[in-house]
C-alpha cells in the first residue's frame, strides 16, 4: 500500500501567519524523530484529540511513540487537534490533518490512533477523523483507508465512539501496539489465517483478525439489541458476537513489570509552553486506595511500582537530557510509593551538583506526614498545596471510600501553613451518591475551618474549594448511580455559594453542571450516543471541554433528535440486572465486586487498601495472573485513607433511591426507608 | 562575567515566540552545565537578558542575548573566567533545529542592556501583491512623504503616530525571488527601534496607503503575512509573506556598530535576497 508521501509543509506554512500559537503545528521538539517511511513498515499516526498544549505532555502517547519507533516494522508520528482558527484555515485551503514530524497528510498513515483521556473530546475525535479525509463512520471506510484505533481510560466504555472507531485497545498499550503492528503487516502481506467467510484482503478480515488479540475490542464484531422498558423507552438488551471466533468478553491488557518498560526514555521537550511542562517520571501504575468514584484507580489495578533505582536513573538522565529544572514523580497517589522519602532524598542529593531542581509530587495524600515530604522538596517555590478530600463530611467520605478524617485534613493543612505555604486548594465532588445538603455544606465548613487554621500562622491565607460535579464512570462501583441533574447540581452550587459568602479567605470555584452532565452522557452511554456525538459535531460542537466552546443545547437537541434524553442516559439509576453497555469489556474487576462495593457505599462502609491487608478478590490480580508489585509490605507512615481507620461502623443512609428500571427488575439501593426520597423529589 | 551571544532563528522554529526562545535558552544553558548565575528569590531564574523581541513568525540572522556566567564574590568581582570560544558550538548542539549560535564574546561590565542600546534594525521583507516596478513606485512615494500616520492602540486608547522618521532606508531588490506560493518582491529596510519601533507589518500597511493623503493606516496586523487583514489600502493589498531580521545596530555619536563586533575580517554585506535564502524561505 505504497501511498504517496509528500510533505504538506509548503501548504501549511502560509496558514501559520494567520493563526494563534502557530508553533503548535511545527513539530521539532527535542526528542521527536523524523521517521523514514518504508513500504514495509506499518505507519502509525498517534493523535491526541485536544490542543497541542494539553496533548503533548501525555505520557501514554509518548511511551507508544517511542516503542513504535524503536521497532523495525513500524514508524510513528504525532498529531493534535488544530485549534478552531487553524481548522478553519486548513479547511479553506484544503489542507487535511497532518503529522508534526514529516507534515504528512493523516490519510497516508496505515493507522490513526487516538488517546482518549476524557469524554468531552469525543466530538474532536470525529472531527479529526473527518479532517484526515476519512469517512467518519467506520462502516463506510474502504479496505485501503486508514485504520482508526483508540485507547486510554475512556476506552473502558467505548460504545459512544463505536460507530467511528475501528478498534479499541483496553489497558496498557506497551505490548499490544506491537501485536497490532504485526497483525496489520501480516494482513497486508496476505500472510496468516483469515477468519471464515471474510475475503483475505478485506477490511473485515483485518478487523476480525485484530479482534482475536487480547485487549483489542472491535465494535463491528458485536451486534447490539435493544428492548422496551415498561414506559416504552428502549434499553440495551444484548451485544451479540457476530462471528464464530469473536470473543464474548474482552479483557484489558496489563504489563506485569514496569521495570521492563523504562519509557519515555526521551521525553519530548516542547518548543512552546504546555501543561505539565516538566520532566515526568512514573513511580507506579495502578492504585488500590479504592476510591469508589475513581475510574483511574479501578481500571489500572494492580499496583505496579517501578524500582527505586530505575526511578532515580530516569530522573538523572532525564534532567541531563532535557534541561528541565522540575521533575514530577507521577502516579495516582505518589506518596504511597514504597520508600518515597528515600527516593526523594536521593533525587535531591543527585541534583545537588546541578542545582535548581525542584521535585513535585502530584496527588498528595492528605496527612501531615506527606506535607513534611512536600516541604523537603519544595524548598524553592512554596506557592500552593492541593489536597483532595473529595467529600464534605466523614459520612460522605465513607460512601466514596476516601477515608480521610477531619483530623487528617486539619493536620495536613496545619503542616502546610506552618511550613510557609499561603495557599491551600481543596478538591471536592458534589452530586455524589446519597449526598445530603448537610454533606454538601460540609464542604464549606471544612474549607472555612482550614482558613481558621491558616490564620494562626498568617493573616492573609487563602483556601480555594474547587467543586466538581460528580460523573459516574464505567467499571467503577458507582456505574449504576443515577447522576444528579443539571438543576440539582446548580442548586447545590447555589447552596455552597450562599454558605461561602462572607467567609474571608475562602474562595469557591465550581465546574459547569451542564458540562458535568454531558460528560455523563458520554461516560455511560451506549452506541446510540454515536448519533448524538455526530450531530453535536456537525453543529460545530468541537472542543467541548473548553467552556467558551460548550453549549448544552447542542447536546439536548441532538439527544432529542436521536430519540434519547438526559433522563435515559445520565439521570437514570441502573438496576443490578440491567446490561451495561460495557459489560462485555473487562478492566479485571468482577462485576460482583463492583456491585458489592456499590452496596457498601450506600451503607457508608469503607474498604481498606489491599496492598497492606488481605486480598478481597476484586479480580484485578487473580484474573490477569499479575500481582501487586510493591516494594514494602508496610503501610506508609502517617496512615490515613484506609490504614488504621476504624471501618467497622457503617453510617445510616438517609437517602433511598427510586430508580426507573426495565420491567421486572426491582429497584436498587433500597437499603432503608428512613427518608424515602427519590432523586426526582430531591430536585424539587 | 557577561557573555553576549549572536544567534539565528530560521525555518520552522521561527513560529515560536520571543518567550519560547527564552525558555529554550534556559534549558540549553542548563544542559551545557554552564555556570550561569541565578536570580535571587523564591523562583530563581538564570540571569539572561534578550534584546528586542522578534515578532512570532519572523526569522532572524541577528538575534542577541546576554548571559551572566560565574559567581560573584562579596565585592562583586567575577570569580570565574569563561573562554567563550567553544560556546557557540556547544549551545547550538542543545538548541532546537533552526536556532544556531553564531558568535559569543565577553561584554564589559556596565554595558547597557541590549533592549536600550539597539536603535536600528535591518530587515529583508518578502512582499506579495505587487511587482518590482509597483513596489519601487510605492517606496519612492513613501520616502517622499513627510509624515506617515498610523493608528496604534496604547493602553486601550487609540493614538496617532508618525512612522516616517523611523524609516531610515528602504529600497527594492531589482529581481523578485520565488517563495512559497509564487514570486515575491524583496524589500531591504532599515527601521529605527526607538523611541517606538516600526514593525515590518506596519511598514507594509504604510506602503498600501502611500500616496493617499489623509488616509490613515488603522490597526495593523501584529503578524507577518497580513493577508488576514481585510481590505488593504487604496493602492491595493500587499501581503508580507515573510520578514527576516538581518542586522541590529547600536548607534552612538554618528557611529554605528553591531552589538558584537564581527570576528575576523569584516564580511561582505548580506543582501536581503541572500538573507531570505539563508532563512530557508526561498
Amino acid at each position: 500500500m505504497a501511498r504517496e508521501m509528500q510533505s504538506l509543509w509548503p501548504e501549511i506554512e502560509p496558514l501559520l501567519g494567520r493563526v494563534s500559537k502557530p508553533a503548535r503545528y511545527i513539530g521539532g521538539e527535542q526528542g521527536a524523530v523524523s521517521p523514514v517511511h518504508g513500504d514495509e513498515a506499518v505507519s502509525w499516526l498517534l493523535a491526541y484529540p485536544d490542543t497541542y498544549e494539553i496533548g503533548l505532555p501525555n505520557q501514554g502517547l509518548q511511551i507508544l511513540y517511542e516503542i513504535l519507533n524503536e521497532r523495525h516494522d513500524a514508524v510513528a508520528e504525532r498529531t493534535y487537534a488544530p485549534w478552531i482558527d487553524m481548522e478553519a484555515e486548513m479547511r479553506a485551503a484544503g489542507v487535511p490533518l497532518f503529522s508534526l514530524e514529516n507534515h504528512f497528510p493523516a490519510g497516508v498513515f496505515d493507522i490513526l490512533a487516538f488517546n482518549l483521556s476524557a469524554e468531552l473530546v469525543f466530538t474532536n475525535v470525529v472531527n479529526l477523523i473527518d479532517l484526515a479525509g476519512l469517512p467518519v463512520r467506520a462502516a463506510e471506510r474502504t479496505r485501503s483507508e486508514t485504520l482508526v484505533v483508540a485507547g486510554g481510560h475512556c476506552a473502558f466504555n467505548p460504545e459512544p465512539l463505536a460507530d467511528f472507531v475501528d478498534c479499541f485497545v483496553l489497558g496498557d498499550g506497551e505490548e499490544v501496539v506491537g501485536e497490532i503492528t504485526e497483525t496489520f503487516a501480516a494482513w497486508r502481506r496476505g500472510a496468516g489465517p483469515t477468519p471464515p467467510g471474510a475475503p483475505p484482503a478485506s477490511r473485515q478480515a483485518l478487523l476480525r483478525r485484530l479482534s482475536l488479540l487480547d485487549g483489542v475490542y472491535v465494535p463491528s464484531c458485536y451486534e447490539p439489541q435493544y428492548r422496551q422498558c415498561e414506559d416504552g423507552s428502549p434499553v440495551l438488551d444484548s451485544l451479540v458476537p457476530r462471528y464464530p471466533e469473536t470473543p464474548s468478553r474482552v479483557d484489558k491488557r496489563v504489563i506485569a513489570d514496569l521495570a521492563e518498560w523504562p519509557y519515555p526514555r526521551r521525553q519530548l521537550v516542547p518548543l512552546i509552553e504546555v501543561v505539565h511542562d516538566r520532566l515526568n517520571v512514573e513511580l507506579f501504575r495502578g492504585c488500590t486506595r479504592g476510591c469508589r468514584f475513581c475510574q483511574a484507580g479501578m481500571i489500572t489495578r494492580p499496583v505496579r511500582e517501578r524500582p527505586a533505582a530505575q526511578v532515580e536513573a530516569m530522573v538523572a538522565q532525564g534532567v541531563a537530557r532535557t534541561g528541565y529544572d522540575e521533575v514530577a514523580l507521577t502516579s495516582l497517589s505518589s506518596a504511597d510509593y514504597s520508600g518515597i522519602e528515600d527516593v526523594v532524598a536521593r533525587v535531591m542529593e543527585g541534583a545537588e551538583c546541578t542545582g535548581q531542581l525542584s521535585i513535585s509530587l502530584p496527588s498528595l495524600r492528605v496527612d501531615a506526614f506527606t506535607v513534611g515530604t512536600a516541604a523537603q522538596i519544595q524548598r524553592a517555590r512554596r506557592t500552593g498545596l492541593t489536597f483532595a478530600p473529595e467529600g464534605g463530611t466523614w459520612r460522605m467520605r465513607q460512601v466514596i471510600n476516601k477515608l480521610i478524617t477531619e483530623e487528617d485534613l486539619y493536620a495536613a493543612v496545619d503542616a502546610a501553613f506552618s511550613q510557609g505555604w499561603r495557599r491551600v486548594k481543596l478538591y471536592f465532588l458534589t452530586g455524589l451518591p446519597t449526598e445530603t445538603d448537610e454533606d454538601t455544606l460540609g464542604i464549606v465548613q471544612l474549607a472555612a475551618a482550614c482558613v481558621e487554621i491558616g490564620r494562626r500562622y498568617h493573616p492573609t491565607v487563602t483556601v480555594t474549594a474547587s467543586v466538581g460535579g460528580f460523573v459516574p464512570k464505567a467499571q467503577t462501583p458507582f456505574q449504576w448511580f443515577g447522576q444528579d441533574t443539571v438543576e440539582e447540581l446548580e442548586r447545590k452550587i447555589r447552596l455552597l455559594k450562599e454558605a461561602a459568602r462572607g467567609v474571608r479567605g475562602l474562595s469557591l470555584r465550581w465546574h459547569d453542571p451542564a458540562a458535568t452532565v454531558v460528560e455523563g452522557i458520554a461516560s455511560r452511554g451506549d452506541r446510540r450516543i454515536g448519533g448524538v456525538i455526530e450531530r453535536v459535531w456537525r453543529s460545530g460542537g468541537t472542543f467541548q471541554e473548553w467552556s467558551e466552546q460548550f453549549r448544552l443545547d447542542r447536546w439536548t437537541d441532538a439527544l432529542h433528535a436521536e430519540g434519547l434524553s438526559l433522563e435515559d442516559v445520565a439521570y437514570r439509576q441502573r438496576g443490578p440486572d440491567e446490561l451495561l453497555p460495557w459489560d462485555h469489556l473487562s478492566a479485571g474487576l468482577h462485576r460482583d465486586f463492583l456491585w458489592q462495593e456499590w452496596e457498601e457505599a450506600l451503607g457508608a462502609r469503607g474498604l481498606e487498601d489491599c496492598r497492606w491487608t488481605p486480598c478481597y478478590d476484586c479480580g484485578a490480580c487473580t484474573g490477569s495472573g499479575v500481582e501487586h508489585v510493591v516494594a514494602s509490605a508496610i503501610p506508609p507512615a502517617g496512615g490515613s485513607q484506609g490504614t488504621g481507620q476504624d471501618l467497622t461502623t457503617g453510617g445510616r443512609v438517609p437517602v433511598r433511591f427510586v430508580s426507573r428500571t426495565p420491567s421486572g427488575v426491582p429497584p436498587v439501593g433500597a437499603v432503608g426507608d428512613e427518608l424515602a426520597v427519590s432523586v426526582g423529589e430531591r430536585r424539587a | 562575567m557577561r557573555v553576549r551571544f549572536r544567534f539565528s532563528k530560521v525555518g520552522k522554529v521561527r513560529f515560536t515566540s520571543h518567550r519560547d526562545v527564552a525558555r529554550m535558552w534556559e534549558r540549553a544553558i542548563r544542559r551545557t552545565g554552564l555556570p550561569v548565575t541565578y536570580s535571587a528569590g523564591f523562583a530563581p531564574r538564570p540571569q539572561m537578558s534578550f534584546g528586542l523581541a522578534l515578532p512570532t513568525g519572523c526569522s532572524s540572522l541577528a538575534e542577541y542575548v546576554d548571559v551572566e556566567l560565574g559567581e560573584r564574590d562579596a565585592s562583586g568581582q567575577d570569580t570565574i573566567e569563561q573562554d567563550p570560544a567553544g560556546l557557540p558550538e556547544a549551545l547550538t548542539a542543545v538548541l532546537p533545529v533552526g536556532v544556531r549560535v553564531e558568535q559569543a564574546g565577553p561584554v564589559a561590565a556596565g554595558t547597557g542592556s541590549l533592549q536600550e542600546a539597539v536603535t536600528c534594525c535591518r530587515w529583508a521583507l518578502a512582499i506579495e501583491g505587487g511587482d518590482v516596478a509597483d513596489l519601487a513606485r510605492r517606496v519612492a512615494l513613501l520616502l517622499e512623504s513627510e509624515v506617515l500616520r498610523v493608528v496604534r492602540e496604547r493602553k486601550g486608547r487609540e493614538v496617532l503616530d508618525d512612522l516616517r522618521p523611523s524609516v531610515r532606508r528602504l529600497w527594492v531588490e531589482p529581481d523578485p525571488v520565488s517563495w512559497g506560493r509564487g514570486p515575491v518582491v524583496v524589500l531591504d529596510a532599515e527601521l529605527a527601534t526607538q523611541p517606538r519601533g516600526v514593525r515590518p507589518t506596519e511598514l507594509v500597511r504604510a506602503l498600501e496607503h502611500v500616496g493617499a493623503p489623509g488616509n490613515v493606516n488603522r490597526r495593523p496586523s501584529r503578524r507577518v503575512d497580513g493577508s488576514a487583514v481585510a481590505g488593504g489600502g487604496p493602492e491595493g493589498t500587499l501581503v508580507l509573506s515573510h520578514a527576516c531580521r538581518i542586522e541590529q545596530w547600536i548607534e552612538q555619536d554618528g557611529d554605528r556598530r553591531a552589538p558584537l563586533e564581527p570576528e575576523g575580517a569584516p564580511s561582505g554585506r548580506c543582501s536581503a535576497r541572500r538573507a531570505l535564502e539563508r532563512a530557508g524561505c526561498t
